[in-house]
């Protein structure tokens, strides 16, 4: 589904990704640790297009298409999900409409007619209740107002209407308690299927215990330095990045 | 007398003083400062005093200042009274070096100070400097932009010199004391250059006081020109007597890094206008716009603040707050200019007043002008009251309603206070507020750093961040 | 997009509006021009080129005035003629020929019409591409429509209806004729002959326009509504409102706007005056659409309205709503004078300006009233290389103790190379009185536009959702069904403006 190779990214001349290679397959759920500033966001940025991201070099293909030069909103019509780090707000647009929008810019692209609002509505009820979002929130500005927790909800619940095909989630488990973190994860496990895939970047192992992983992989200094089954977070959770840290040296 | 007349006859007044007097005016002027000066006469020749009908004038009133007859000094003339003593400043621990100004006459001794600073007479640099006068004289107080800018230009007779070379930073700040003391009405053009160079640093008081009760018109600019990476603490102190009109216009302009403070404190006067202008010329300039006005009887205080953002990367920050009593008004004009590419600005605006009696009135106009899209601009305005809920507390814990009111006017007001940097000045200015909310500066005509006036027992010493 | 049911609150209903709207904004999104632009023809009785005398009198005869407004008109005129044009906007323009200007234009009519069947075909044409077909507006729509082509009033629908609960509501050369003593009593109270130019003009030229009377006690059922269109080349457009609302009624009152595309300026200076007697409510919005130029500055409608109400009576309130899209220049300030004690007075704002457009717009707010409260929110949104000022005044008098103002002006730019300015003049003579003003000016920032695109949403659709998201404060004061129309011109207006 995506194929990454050899990829190089930089940011106002600073290279951050330093040749990542990466495959994922339909079906499957890939972790991707590593410490603070190793890159992972970017990396999640540039297979969502960030057009702050020069790609130096390599190919990122998504169901055979070339994703460089890709514009952003082309990219998620594609099929590609990227649940953020820090959401931004978006004061005065409902999530409604902001969803509203988004759905039937999909549909468009893949040559349906809009969602009836029945239907919509409906999906929006029946998402709520995966991410047991209580709040009235099809009224409520985009983001605007919403602690952190309930902003990382609000990421996985655009991925359940969305049903991306490809879901890259950006550093999901922080700012979320343990409850918050159980309902996260229940709503992801309940969206995977053998037709679409998961990218699960995280710093720490707790996330993990509850969205279980094909593959983890470790990024460091802009480079996959280890790959492996779930085992190796628990490996790392053990031995600390240090351990990869001096691995490296 | 309707208006036009006045202006008419003290047009023609001017007219014929200037041509009378064109040898003395121009006596000691270089050719660039000779032709500066007609320019300036021709402008103020052709669009006389300010007036209402002007928008930036629109709530400040001249004309009836403008009824006295004036003396136009045009010579420096000696006087009987003790300098050291007059001057002799009382603010404890305030270590300055004193730059005496008597009626905008430098008089000072010109003595040669360490590192190349120079601090002369204005007159004396024209003749001395003619490099730096050409270069920076004139070039930032526009005579085109104010009326009375041009007048100033045309007429001054003298003002203070301060030159500060490349990397000197002065650690001893610099008090300017401009006494107005004639024995009769008069009508005076201050005129001060201060020029510093690349990562040159001062402190600089400047403070204007009345020494007599005659009617003085005190019309003073001051241009200050900061080099890359400069800084400057610059305060405005003005104590005047009721009976006399200061019209005080400083031009900042800050290059590359440089760095402003500057603090108009109007305590006491009948009218005073403020005209403080900034032009932000390069990138990483800062400046930070400050003011503070308590007045009442009849006083008048008009703040007219112009910030201009020239280019990008730069900020700016303007709080003006205000308490006025009795039949005080007061006039707010905040301007914030953002030229077009001027990106990545942030400017702050911030005007707060206080009415204490209902014959008391405030004029505000926080005005964004703003031509580029990538930049931060707030401003705000507000007009009230004390908060009465605060008041209550305080009562409530057995402090009298009067001085509940003093001590929450006293917090109001030393959000502006607390951001002077100089610590004894901070101090001395702290009492000073506090004496003028117990209406002891009203009757002070003496200079606002040789007040006398006991202490009274309020207590200001709560912390009203607790409240 | 006049079909105006009466707002049903269900929320299938909203959804439906909402993918309609959804729907259009991206249907109307990839054409580029100005849709309103047709012109019409329809057989004209017009007036010589010119102002003079003579040409009020012509107005005048025209309309059968009475002796009185005849010299009301006279008394402007002679005023007008020592006036000169405000130049204190930050607005510029090229002089305005007042010359060259059609002062009336009517469409022709023989005989006085008593059904819509006798409405020019062409004319009801017209209100079809305009959207509003008097037809059906009459059959299914709880809505009056008084519509104003360039002059004159062409049909009032339903007033038959509301004449039931004694509200009047028809073209103002009728009230002139229906109920004069009620014009003669309240015309000019608020906006005076002499007020300032433009309406020393529309005093002395007004063609026709709209009235409105709300008995005591009476809660006008319908939102009451006039479209102002101008069609004739050259003609300026100078129309007259006159809304009463007596002791302890409640009416909203909307009114639009459209003109067709033409190379040279239109002239529109009109003149709307509100009285709020005790306890009444009257809420006036607007949707100005005129035609704002094409994308080089070129023709465009000059908008120069006084529009104006007084909350005469105690516990009276007046409430301005406006989206203001369209003119090349507009240079509106709707204000409220709050005289009665407890009074409230509103103004909501939304002004898009985009390519070469200039928008000088705000609100007074004088409160002469004790208790008296007022509130300002105001969005301004400037694109292309057009300038949008806000500018407006908040006074509070000696007398008016305790009362309250609060101010919120934000601006919105898109672009580099527009301006957006705000000018808030505020004035307190009395020591209780609050009056609070804030500002911004922000940008849609790049990552607002990131999060939407990695939505799936385009960017000109995301800075669609986001305008109407920043101006929902104000969009929503609109009834229901202008809201829609609003949002659709918000997006319209601002097409192409970022690349």
């Amino acid at each position: 589904m995506l194929s990454i190779k050899n990829l190089r990214a930089s940011i106002e001349g600073k290279e951050i990704l330093k040749g990542v290679n990466l495959e994922v397959r339909a079906g499957e759920v890939h972790a991707i640790m590593g410490p603070n500033g190793t890159g992972k966001s970017t990396l999640a940025s540039v297979i969502a297009g960030r057009d702050i991201f020069e790609v130096e070099e390599g190919e990122v293909i998504f169901k055979g298409k070339n994703l460089i030069g890709m514009p952003v909103d082309e990219r998620a019509n594609e099929g590609i999900f990227l649940g953020f780090q820090y959401p931004v707000e978006i004061p005065g647009v409902s999530m409604t409409n902001f969803m509203r929008t988004a759905i039937n810019e999909q549909r468009k692209y893949r040559g349906l007619d809009s969602m009836p609002a029945q239907e919509f509505l409906n999906r929006m009820e029946e998402k709520k209740r995966l991410l047991e979002i209580h709040s009235k929130l099809a009224n409520r500005s985009v983001n605007e107002g919403f602690s952190g927790g309930e902003k990382k909800k609000n990421e996985i619940f655009q991925m359940a209407i969305l049903d991306p095909e490809l879901a890259i989630l950006d550093e999901t488990d922080s700012g979320l308690d343990i409850d918050a973190l159980k309902i996260v994860a229940h709503g992801v496990n309940t969206l995977r299927r053998p037709d679409n895939a998961i990218i699960v970047i995280t710093h720490y192992q707790r996330l993990l215990e509850y969205i279980v992983p094909d593959f983890v992989h470790v990024l460091f200094d802009g480079r996959i330095v280890r790959s492996g089954g779930k085992e190796l977070a628990f490996e790392l959770e053990d031995k600390g990045y240090e351990w990869i840290k001096e691995a490296q040296v | 007398m309707d208006e036009t007349n006045i202006q008419y006859n003290i047009m023609e007044k001017f007219r014929a003083f200037f041509s009378e007097n064109k040898a003395v005016l121009l006596a000691g002027d270089s050719p660039y400062v000779e032709q500066l000066k007609t320019q300036a006469f021709n402008h103020f020749s052709a669009h006389g005093f300010p007036h209402t009908r002007l928008e930036k004038w629109r709530n400040t009133d001249l004309s009836n200042m403008l009824k006295h007859d004036f003396n136009f000094p045009l010579k420096q003339t000696t006087f009987d009274v003790d300098l050291d003593e007059v001057f002799r400043c009382e603010v404890p621990d305030f270590n300055t070096r004193l730059i005496p100004q008597m009626n905008g006459w430098f008089m000072g001794t010109g003595e040669q100070l360490p590192n190349g600073v120079i601090i002369c007479s204005l007159n004396e640099a024209i003749s001395k400097y003619p490099d730096i006068i050409e270069k920076h004289f004139g070039r930032y107080a526009d005579i085109k932009d104010a009326n009375l800018t041009a007048l100033n230009t045309a007429f001054f007779r003298d003002g203070v010199f301060i030159y500060v070379p490349d990397n000197v930073s002065i650690e001893q700040p610099m008090q300017m004391v401009d006494l107005v003391n004639s024995g009769k009405n008069i009508f005076i053009q201050v005129r001060n250059l201060i020029v510093m160079g690349k990562n040159s640093s001062l402190s600089l008081v400047q403070c204007d006081d009345s020494i007599d009760n005659n009617i003085g018109f005190n019309n003073t600019v001051t241009e200050v020109y900061l080099d890359e990476n400069a800084n400057l603490d610059h305060y405005k102190l003005q104590n005047k007597n009721n009976a006399s009109a200061l019209t005080n216009s400083a031009y900042f302009h800050l290059e590359k890094g440089a760095n402003l403070s500057t603090n108009a404190i109007s305590l006491n006067g009948g009218l005073i206008r403020n005209e403080t202008q900034v032009r932000l010329n390069g990138q990483g300039s800062h400046a930070d716009i400050l003011g503070l006005y308590l007045m009442d009887h009849e006083q008048h205080v008009d703040n007219q603040v112009f910030v201009d953002h020239a280019v990008a990367h730069c900020t700016s920050n303007e709080l003006f707050k205000g308490i006025l009593d009795d039949h005080a008004s007061g006039v707010f004009n905040g301007h914030i200019l953002v030229r077009p590419d001027a990106q990545q600005t942030n400017a702050y605006q911030n005007n707060k007043n206080i009415l204490i009696s209902d014959k008391a009135v405030i004029d505000t106009k926080p005005f964004l002008e703003i031509y580029a899209d990538d930049v931060k601009c707030s401003h705000g305005a507000t007009v009230g009251q004390l908060d009465e809920d605060a008041r209550f507390y305080l009562q409530s814990r057995g402090i009298s309603r009067d001085n509940a009111q003093m001590l929450l006017m006293y917090a109001f007001a030393a959000d502006i206070v607390n951001k002077i940097s100089l610590t004894p000045l901070r101090n001395r200015i702290d009492d000073l507020v506090k004496k003028r909310l117990r209406g002891e500066l009203s009757s002070c005509e003496q200079c606002v750093l040789h007040c006398n006036s006991k202490e009274q027992k309020i207590s200001f010493e709560i912390d009203m961040s607790r409240i | 997009m006049y079909r105006l049911n009466l707002i049903q609150l269900s929320v299938e209903n909203i959804f439906g509006t909402m993918e309609k709207e959804n729907n259009d904004i991206l249907h109307e999104l990839t054409q580029s021009e100005y849709k309103y632009g047709f012109y019409t023809d329809i057989e004209m009785d017009m007036a010589p080129k010119g102002l003079t005398e003579d040409t009020i009198r012509f107005i005048s005869a025209r309309k059968n005035e009475p002796e009185w407004l005849l010299e009301y008109r006279l008394k402007a005129f002679r005023h007008w003629l020592t006036m000169v044009e405000p130049e204190w906007a930050h607005i510029s323009y090229p002089p305005i020929d007042y010359q060259d200007i059609i002062y009336y234009a009517a469409p022709k009519r023989k005989k006085e019409l008593k059904s819509l069947d006798e409405v020019d075909p062409e004319l009801l044409e017209t209100f079809k591409k305009l959207g509003i077909s008097l037809e059906e507006q009459k059959r299914l729509s709880g809505v009056a429509v008084d519509a104003v082509i360039d002059s004159v009033s062409v049909k009032t629908t339903f007033s038959e209806t509301l004449e039931k609960q004694g509200i009047i509501f028809c073209s103002f050369s009728e009230a002139v004729q229906k109920v004069p003593e009620l014009v003669r009593q309240y015309l000019g109270t608020v906006v005076p002959s002499d007020d300032n130019y433009f309406a020393a003009l529309n005093s002395a030229v007004f063609s026709d326009g709209s009235f409105c009377y709300i008995p005591k006690g009476v809660r006008c059922p319908i939102e009451l509504s006039t479209y102002f269109r101008i069609n004739a080349a050259n003609t300026g457009q100078f129309e007259r409102t006159l809304i009463i609302g007596d002791e302890g009624s409640y009416v909203s009152y909307m009114e639009g706007c459209t003109a067709p595309m033409r190379d040279e300026n239109q002239l529109h200076a009109a003149i709307v005056e509100i009285i709020a007697l005790k306890d009444a409510e009257v809420k006036y919005s607007t949707v100005q659409n005129w035609y704002p130029g094409n994308k080089k500055g070129e023709g465009g409608v000059y908008n120069f309205v006084t529009k104006r109400g007084i909350c005469k009576g105690t516990h009276s309130k007046i409430s301005w709503t406006q989206v203001e899209t369209g003119s090349a220049i507009t240079w509106k300030y709707p204000s409220v004078i709050l005289m009665g004690d407890h009074s409230v007075g509103e103004f909501y704002s939304v002004a898009v300006t985009n390519n070469f457009q200039q928008a000088d717009t705000g609100t007074k707010m004088i409160h002469l009233g004790k208790n008296t409260r007022s509130t300002i929110i105001s969005k301004g949104i400037s694109a292309g290389q057009s300038n949008n000022s806000y500018r407006g005044l908040v006074k509070m008098t000696k007398r008016a103790a305790n009362s309250r103002n609060f101010s919120q002006c934000d601006s919105l730019l898109l672009g580099d190379r527009c301006g957006a300015h705000t000018f808030p003049y505020i004035k307190a003579e009395n020591k209780t009185s609050i009056v609070e003003h804030e500002a911004t000016t922000s940008k849609i920032s790049d990552e607002q536009l990131y999060y939407c695109n990695q939505r799936g949403i385009s960017t000109e659709s995301a800075i669609g959702l986001i305008v109407n998201g920043y101006a929902r404060e104000v969009l929503k004061k609109l009834p229901m069904e202008f809201a829609v129309e609003a949002q659709k011109l918000l997006s319209l207006s601002l097409e192409g403006s970022v690349g």
